[in-house]
């Protein structure tokens, strides 16, 4: 049924990717900016120092957990983007590049994302 | 002197001028008037040559709805008093082909409207000795809100990506739509799902939510909407999963 036609195929897998990162961008980055943006650097509570930061970032869980809260909104940003060029420049026409621009952008942020937590000690 | 307000209404004959303009009406201000009662008014007392849709004048039939002030109302419930001592501009649903006047083209919506089956579809009818379909008050207002909806067409005169691609299905038909998805009678999601699991089914929509804001029934169509996607991303899973399970 799905499979007919790539349209079809396609839409529901970017629209859940773009969902899922709009609920971890709008649940847990004001959590972030709170922590790192305000919290910490005020002295609120007690500073994540380097080393604390790089004991917590050893779990394999933490790793997965920021790979998720990295990549998953820079596919929300490039379903958004993309309309926002399609409706709000109405500039459809260039659909491919656009395409490219937006997803590829987020597949390359994934990877950098990824490569970097990897490469962590 | 009695009060008065101005009214600037679209007058256009498509078979006669080049393009729309606008005639400027005075009519007496009165504030238990609505836009409906002026033009109701002009029509009897000014230019009996003004064309428009009403009936019901309550809020029920869904006819009179045009843009007033750029926009989306129906016109029997919209108070003049909101607008006082201003111009009230009158202009016909947005998006739609004009056929005279305030009165638009809506045979789109009614297309559109038809392919979503918005009816209860059985896969086996029960005969009348078996009695009627039982639903509980529950399984009632899961679907109630979506119901209520009066084929008005406000929502695809106020959804900017209805404007931008004439075949996106709209607000109206999908909310319709998931109203027979959702009542524990009907068996036809399957059926409505080859509809609106098209590009210009759900996925066109990129939620403005418009088309709730403008809505006269409180109907809340961008949420449907939302809500299938979810039900339509999740059976994409399923049949890529479990390619043997799709139909």
């Amino acid at each position: 049924m799905a499979t007919d036609a790539p349209k079809k195929l396609l839409e529901p897998f970017f629209w859940t990717l773009f969902s899922a990162g709009g609920v971890v961008a709008a649940l847990l980055m004001p959590v972030h900016i709170f922590l790192f943006g305000l919290a910490f650097p005020l002295g609120w509570i007690r500073d994540l120092s380097h080393t604390r930061a790089l004991a917590l970032i050893e779990h394999p869980l933490v790793r997965i957990y920021l790979f998720v809260f990295c990549s998953l909104p820079l596919f929300h940003w490039a379903h958004r983007f993309r309309y926002t060029l399609y409706d709000g420049l109405q500039i459809k026409h260039l659909n491919e590049v656009i395409t490219v621009f937006c997803y590829g952008g987020a597949i390359i942020g994934t990877a950098l994302a990824g490569y970097l937590l990897l490469s962590l000690p | 002197m009695a009060e008065t307000i101005q009214l600037e209404v679209t007058r256009y004959s498509p078979e006669h001028d080049a393009a729309p303009t606008f005639q400027r009406f005075e009519v007496p201000y009165r504030k238990d008037w609505v836009v409906l009662d002026a033009l109701n008014y002009i029509k009897d007392k000014l230019d009996g040559s003004l064309s428009y849709r009403w009936s019901c004048r309550m809020g029920i039939c869904g006819s009179c709805g045009m843009m007033v002030n750029g926009e989306p109302k129906l016109t029997c419930a919209t108070f003049l008093s909101f607008y006082a001592p201003d111009a009230v501009r009158v202009e016909p649903l947005r998006y739609f082909p004009v056929v005279r006047d305030l009165v638009v083209e809506m045979t789109d919506f009614m297309v559109k409207l038809q392919k979503v089956k918005p009816w209860i579809i059985r896969k086996e009818e029960k005969s009348i000795a078996d009695g009627e379909y039982l639903q509980t008050p529950q399984q009632l207002d899961v679907y109630k809100q979506f119901s209520m909806c009066i084929n008005c067409m406000l929502c695809y005169a106020a959804c900017p990506v209805y404007g931008l691609d004439p075949l996106f299905t709209g607000p109206a038909a999908i909310a319709l739509a998931q109203r027979y998805n959702i009542d524990s009678r009907d068996q036809g999601a399957k059926e409505r799902m080859d509809i609106l699991s098209q590009h210009e089914g759900i996925w066109a929509c990129t939620f403005v939510g418009e088309c709730t804001e403008v809505c006269p029934k409180h109907v809340d169509p961008a949420g449907a909407i939302q809500q299938y996607k979810l039900t339509a991303a999740k059976e994409w899973f399923k049949s890529l999963l479990m390619p043997w399970g799709a139909k």
